[in-house]
């Protein structure tokens, strides 16, 4: 289970996230929402180690994870598929996938369980990252944190710059993820893709939440999204 | 000697240039850091050679060298992690002034801690008369066995280390990290730590330089200078960041050299040298082996 109690990031004097606190059951989903600039990318930095706390914790399964750099906490079972994919771009797919080995994780994925699954990135494997097309690239990002076999995965806007029909893919795609016992935190500007994907909702208004629970009503998503009297 | 003969000759020299150059080069495509103070640890190799070998000395001619570049080799390497880790790590940054200038400034202690403690007096190590002056006799010239070791030496070191960055998890992960590295640390692996590791193969490559020149020439506190400048050479006439590119820009300046020194004078032979890579600098900036920052 992934905690994150009361977390604050600023970048120099620019506050980006502000004692933001949420919780994933172990093979839950969570969608973090939010307009441009809320902190869903932020959060999501700050809970992989690539920025660091400014106050508050990660727990991943009651271990605080908060002083731990990135690698340690990929190794610990914490997967981020980074805003705008970030391939290796001269390292061909098949080696993409393969320095999540580094990770050290034994689980279901594997380079060959993997390919099963994804066959649009089967069939890119010996293409330089750099030369795919956005869905082949995201496809491959998300195919590399799997690779690490991780207890969490972090999907930082993964529709982002794709065409809808590539965006249906990836998404019908993740609960294949979840069958393995992953719990998924993705971050998504799209509301209806969101609330589509997962019945929990976390909204950020200005890095602070405006707005968490089940099921919600979009008329308040709204509202919570583009701040209004009620947020 | 003739002419081919001094074509065989700075063939041959090229072995020790592309040692000496392809630690630079590596470091460089990795981490982007140019390290001016790597002459200066070429000469620490060929003094701790010397101190050693002179410990050693029981062991006779060449067991007392080995012995010692069997020593000096790991030890520089180790060196290279623990300075990559601790120190040059923390000048890596989107300017290339700090690291310069904290490697500038390396050469510079180096030298003057080598001129305190080792003197300035020029020094040479030792194989002993047999291996070093041994030659092939090939009808129009002559070549030197301990040369020619040293060439076959670069070309399987280079290659080695080719195959490793080519097929390995470690060398996926150089590459990735110098695609990259704050992404690296996304799938498990410290990219201070490929640095760092990186940072001791060029290590270890400027020790094997260091030692082998130290055979072949004089060395003194001072000759770090000309050491950088000759593996720069090799590094730019050969192509920025790939080894077999500066295996072949180290024989073309070896081979400008040597051909120099019988044509013309030997006292002109660096000058020449020289020359030659502005000419190269001026109209093939990117050497001969164009490629985008490739390992």
């Amino acid at each position: 289970m992934l905690e994150v109690r009361n977390v604050s990031v600023a970048y120099g004097q620019l506050p980006a996230v502000r004692d933001v606190s949420l919780e994933l059951p172990a093979g839950g989903i969570l969608a973090v929402i939010g307009a441009n600039g809320a902190g869903k990318s932020t959060l999501l930095k700050a809970i992989a180690g690539q920025v660091p706390l400014g106050a508050g914790s990660v727990l991943l399964d009651g271990r605080d994870v908060s002083k731990l750099p990135a690698h340690r906490r990929t190794r610990l079972g914490i997967a981020l598929v980074p805003e705008g994919r970030r391939l290796f771009k001269s390292l061909t797919v098949e080696e993409n996938l393969l320095t999540a080995r580094a990770a050290k994780r034994s689980g279901p994925w594997s380079l060959e369980s993997v390919y099963e699954v994804l066959p649009l990135v089967a069939a890119r494997r010996s293409r330089r990252a750099g030369d795919l097309s956005g869905g082949e690239q995201q496809a491959t990002a998300i195919a590399r944190a799997l690779m690490t076999n991780p207890a969490v995965l972090l999907l930082d806007e993964v529709s982002l710059g794709l065409a809808p029909a590539i965006i249906a893919q990836i998404y019908a795609f993740i609960p294949t993820i979840r069958e393995q016992g992953t719990s998924i935190l993705l971050v998504e500007q799209d509301v209806q893709q969101a609330t589509r994907a997962a019945r929990d909702v976390h909204c950020l208004l200005q890095g602070r939440t405006s707005l968490a629970g089940t099921d919600l009503d979009l008329a308040d998503i709204t509202r919570a999204y583009f701040g209004g009297e009620a947020a | 000697m003739n002419l081919v003969g001094a074509v065989v000759d700075g063939i041959l020299t090229g072995g020790v240039y592309a040692l000496f150059a392809a630690g630079l080069s590596y470091m460089f495509g990795v981490m982007r850091l140019v390290n001016l103070a790597h002459g200066a640890f070429a000469v620490v190799a060929a003094y701790l050679g010397l101190v050693l070998s002179g410990a050693f000395s029981g062991l006779g001619d060449p067991g007392a060298l080995l012995t010692a570049a069997a020593v000096t080799i790991p030890v520089v390497a180790a060196g290279g992690y623990l300075l990559q880790r601790f120190v040059l790590q923390s000048t890596l940054s989107e300017s290339p002034l700090p690291s310069l200038l904290v490697t500038f400034g390396l050469a510079i202690i180096i030298e003057n801690v080598l001129l305190v403690t080792m003197s300035a007096d020029t020094r040479k190590l030792s194989l002993g008369r047999g291996i070093e002056t041994a030659s092939i006799d090939l009808g129009f010239t002559s070549i030197g066995v301990f040369p020619l070791v040293i060439l076959l030496l670069a070309v399987v070191l280079l290659g080695g280390l080719s195959l490793v960055m080519a097929r390995t998890q470690f060398g996926r992960l150089v590459r990735a990290v110098s695609d990259d590295p704050a992404t690296v640390g996304l799938t498990g692996a410290d990219p201070r730590h490929v640095y760092a590791i990186a940072a001791a193969i060029a290590f270890g490559l400027v020790a094997v330089a260091g030692l082998a020149s130290g055979v072949q020439t004089n060395f003194s506190p001072g000759s770090g200078g000309m050491f950088l400048i000759f593996a720069f050479e090799a590094v730019i006439i050969g192509g920025l960041g790939s080894l077999w590119g500066t295996l072949l820009g180290a024989m073309i300046l070896g081979v400008v050299q040597s051909v120099t020194a019988v044509a013309l004078s030997p006292g002109y032979k660096e000058l020449v040298g020289h020359l030659v890579f502005l000419l190269f600098l001026v109209f093939l900036p990117n050497g001969i082996i164009r490629r985008k920052v490739r390992l």
